[in-house]
């Protein structure tokens, strides 16, 4: 085994719960057994978190709509992955957010979450 | 928190699996090797993404199998030191809160990096978060098992696990403490923090939001907020 890039891209949970459910879906007869273990209990933690509900469009939508707010790749991934609810989340994934961001802009961008990442609960 | 690694290995394909596709081989074998297993210094191995590029096939004498060189993708847990997670307390014990994510179990919080002042309560194995109050008392915020966590990870440990010897070696005494040393050595493990505003427990934070949203939306909540802060810092 070589590792020829132990950090190729990172990866949205969506991504991963959609790869996840096409392994599960082409069911295999025989042995596989660590597989089929781990899929099934990454699929019930990523089930418990909001990306249940993201689409692709959503997520994509959501890229364009904050780069306004001159946010890292990391905290977008971030706010995907974790969508923020409260102005206090939003200052755990955002560094130094108090001075990068104005209260306004922080509602703005918790309506925009609530919008394309949280949709039907 | 996943991320895609590019892995290269070469694939031994036995003859009894000749009857399948070369690929679908291919995936199978890679992820009965990696599925649920932790690569040292990439992370926990899920599952196969995609194959890259597949070699020439060889075989080499003596051996009915064929082997090809494969470049793949695989999806990879390795949460970034910094990443913000969310998951469940899974135990207390003295030396700090167990988290489980399902998946992955072996994510330490050390009392160190709890809540300031936080104690344990022998009494209930539970960790308690000694919220102060304005009249100077404090309200005990209890850590109980199963309540969802969000925690940010603070240092990563990836521990080479070389197989162990032959158990049998007489005597039981020395078995069970081989099996112990065993237990302790995990291959990747977390270390997480929970010491600043708005993480921890997430009723600690959410009942905040609520009681604020029902009163009035807008300023005020950001007025509280900033108080709490000043409190706990």
């Amino acid at each position: 085994m070589e590792v020829s890039n132990p950090c190729y891209s990172v990866l949205t949970n969506l991504e991963v719960m959609e790869s996840l459910r096409g392994i599960k879906d082409t069911k295999k007869k025989y042995g596989l057994r660590n597989l089929a273990t781990i899929t099934y209990e990454t699929l019930q933690f990523l089930e418990e978190t909001p990306c249940k509900n993201q689409t692709r469009e959503g997520i994509s939508s959501f890229i364009n709509e904050v780069k306004a707010f001159k946010l890292t790749k990391t905290e977008c991934l971030a706010i995907v992955n974790d969508p923020p609810t409260l102005p206090l989340h939003i200052q755990l994934l955002i560094e130094d957010s108090e001075e990068r961001l104005t209260e306004d802009q922080v509602n703005q961008l918790l309506a925009i979450i609530a919008k394309h990442l949280i949709t039907n609960e | 928190m996943f991320v895609l690694a590019e892995l290269k290995d070469t694939i031994r394909i036995a003859p009894e699996q000749f009857h399948l596709k070369l690929s679908e081989a291919v995936r199978d074998e890679i992820n009965r090797k990696l599925a649920n297993k932790v690569l040292l210094n990439v992370g926990l191995c899920i599952a196969l993404k995609d194959i890259v590029k597949l070699g020439d096939s060889i075989i080499l004498p003596g051996d009915g199998a064929s082997h090809t060189e494969v470049i793949f993708r695989y999806i990879v847990f390795r949460p970034t030191v910094g990443d913000v997670i969310t998951g469940k307390i899974r135990s207390c014990s003295r030396e700090g809160v167990h988290i489980t994510l399902g998946f992955f179990d072996d994510i330490l919080i050390p009392p160190t990096a709890l809540q300031h002042p936080s104690r344990f309560e022998e009494a209930e194995q539970a960790w308690v978060w000694e919220y102060p109050l304005e009249n100077g008392e404090g309200h005990d915020l209890f850590m109980d098992i199963g309540e969802p966590i969000k925690f940010r990870v603070s240092r990563e440990i990836f521990e080479e696990s070389s197989p162990i010897g032959p158990p049998d070696q007489a005597e039981s005494a020395s078995t069970s403490a081989s099996q112990t040393t065993a237990d302790v050595k995990t291959p990747y493990r977390i270390i997480a923090a929970i010491n600043e505003s708005g993480l921890g427990v997430l009723s600690w934070w959410e009942s905040h939001g609520q009681e604020e949203n029902g009163e009035d939306d807008g300023n005020e909540e950001d007025v509280e907020e900033v108080e709490m802060d000043t409190e706990t810092v």
